[in-house]
């Protein structure tokens, strides 16, 4: 399981935007690196995230070497009603992560 | 080791020595010369990337190491009470080894001493999570100079090895960290070195590393042999480092380029 | 121990520190991976945005002009738009022209929509051109570019 960090505000006001900041620890390994022997040490990073709120779709991300390290997203949304958001990362070599947070709307 | 008994038979005999080095009232940490989205990247609550490697260690701060033995927790209590201050005053005086000890060396101890559990590998995701968590702790403290008289040998052998040249270029720390601060290296600014924010994670490293690590870099940059990891000289140039840095505060976890 | 003679300087760099001190300094090497391309900018552009026109403009991309280590580089887009369910954004993609692959990210915006704008920490290998591309719900795109100097660190650390 990696190290995650998410953001979420406890509580919005209904119709407000809320911005979600993310941080999932990954080498984010390019496939472009040599290691010390010379070879190119192999292509391993996070190729998707997705948020969901209460089980719709609301950010996607398609991500590539050129994502640094440790990738730091942040993006909004629309407070509608009190649901659960669900993050999910994929990436090479099976990588599967999924964390959840409440949004609590007022 | 004979060779740092040697220096610090030298320095004894050279006389008492102060921590000069850069005057206090100019000291910089190096946070003010990096660009602005690199020092909002180190204050940010949230993209900080070395937040990970402490919440690992908050993480293991409260975790047993195995069963019927004490987490740090057992012992130490809540980090952010009884941890408070310790990092800024290390390295420390270790009295059952007899000798200086830094604050990755003295996490080590504590597992073997009272947790009865293996030390953690050199440059571990366990240790430097660890030792920033409780590095942390101290942030925004200034760094304290420690009225130890036992540790005058390690800060004397300390400055000569920050003044000593050494390496295939014949430099010295000093050449560049005393005497060039502020000029450029290439493309780099030279910064005056000093170690306020450790375990830190460097964009370089795309991690957290120790202040061992930097400097066995910098020999490295140097062409000269680096120390080994946990080598008393480390442990002897970070108490002179401290000195040399008093009194900035620590700003553990800090983000370097 | 007394100072070396500084050996013969390597090919890659010398640089003169301080009155009378020459240190050869060994700069990092360009990454082989710079002169490879898995594609082109312009064809990695094409398939996100087929054949449509790309109209500059209502895109804005910060990042920073002078980069001290490509290693994690912040960037923010912001596209300007209402983001109603009539005119919104669908899709941002930002390109580079430099490292090997010219996809940096693409995100999807769904439909709860807040402001089309999102933050990340990139790579770059050198100093290049990053373009970011919008498209909107009335099936238009929308671009902008800046230029980042990323700076090489001085000494190899090995």
């Amino acid at each position: 399981m990696a190290r995650t960090l998410i953001n979420v505000p406890k509580t919005a006001q209904a119709g407000e935007v809320v911005t979600i900041k993310t941080l999932i620890s990954h080498p984010m390994e390019t496939g472009f690196r040599p290691g010390a022997d010379g070879r190119i040490r192999p292509r391993d990073i996070i190729t998707e995230f997705t948020c969901l709120y209460d089980g719709e779709t609301v950010f996607r991300a398609e991500l590539f070497p050129a994502t640094a390290a440790n990738p730091y997203l942040t993006f909004t949304l629309r407070a509608t009603q009190t649901g659960t958001l669900t993050f999910t990362w994929r990436g090479d070599n099976g990588f599967s992560q999924t964390e959840t947070a409440t949004l609590t709307v007022t | 080791m004979r060779r740092l008994a040697l220096l610090m038979l030298a320095a004894l005999a050279a006389g008492p020595v102060w921590a000069e080095g850069i005057p206090a009232a100019e000291r910089r940490s190096g946070f003010d010369t990096m660009s602005p989205d690199i020092q909002a990247m180190q204050r940010d609550g949230m993209a900080n990337p070395a937040l990970l490697w402490l919440a690992d260690g908050a993480e293991l701060w409260g975790r047993a190491p195995a069963p019927g033995r004490s987490a740090c927790a057992g012992c130490h209590g809540e980090a952010g009470t009884t941890m408070r201050g310790v990092a800024a005053g290390y390295p420390a005086w270790d009295a059952e080894t007899a000798a200086p000890i830094d604050l990755a060396g003295r996490i080590q101890a504590c597992r073997r001493r009272h947790q009865g559990a293996e030390p953690y590998a050199d440059e571990s995701r366990e240790l430097l999570g660890l030792a920033t968590y409780v590095a942390a702790q101290s942030a925004g403290l200034p760094i304290t100079v420690p009225d130890d008289p036992r540790l005058g040998p390690a800060r004397a052998a300390g400055k000569a090895l920050f003044t000593q040249r050494m390496g295939q270029l014949g430099l010295s720390c000093a050449a560049c960290h005393d005497d060039n601060h502020g000029r450029r290296l290439g493309a780099a600014l030279i910064p005056q070195g000093h170690p306020t924010g450790y375990p830190l994670y460097r964009l370089e490293w795309q991690g957290v590393g120790s202040v061992q690590r930097r400097l066995r870099n910098c020999m490295t940059g140097m062409r000269a042999e680096p120390f080994a990891y946990g080598a008393p000289e480390f442990v002897a140039l970070e108490r002179y480092l401290m000195d040399r840095a008093a009194p900035l505060p620590v700003e553990t976890p800090a983000v370097r380029p | 121990m007394s100072p070396q003679t500084p050996h013969r300087p390597s090919r890659r760099g010398l640089l003169a520190l301080g009155p009378g001190l020459a240190a050869s300094v060994a700069l990092r090497p360009v990454a082989a991976g710079a002169a490879i391309r898995t594609e082109s900018t312009a064809e990695a552009i094409r398939r996100f945005a087929g054949e449509a026109e790309i109209h500059p403009g209502r895109v804005r991309l910060d990042l920073p002009p002078l980069v001290e280590n490509g290693n994690a580089v912040t960037i923010t887009v912001t596209v300007d738009s209402p983001m109603t369910p009539e005119d919104h954004v669908r899709r941002i993609a930002v390109f580079n022209d430099k490292n090997p692959q010219p996809n940096v990210i693409t995100v999807y915006l769904g439909s709860c929509r807040g402001r089309a704008t999102i933050a990340t920490r990139i790579r770059l290998a050198d100093t290049q051109r990053i373009t970011a591309i919008a498209e909107t719900s009335d099936g238009r795109y929308w671009s902008t570019t800046a230029d980042a100097i990323v700076t090489l660190a001085a000494c190899l650390e090995g």
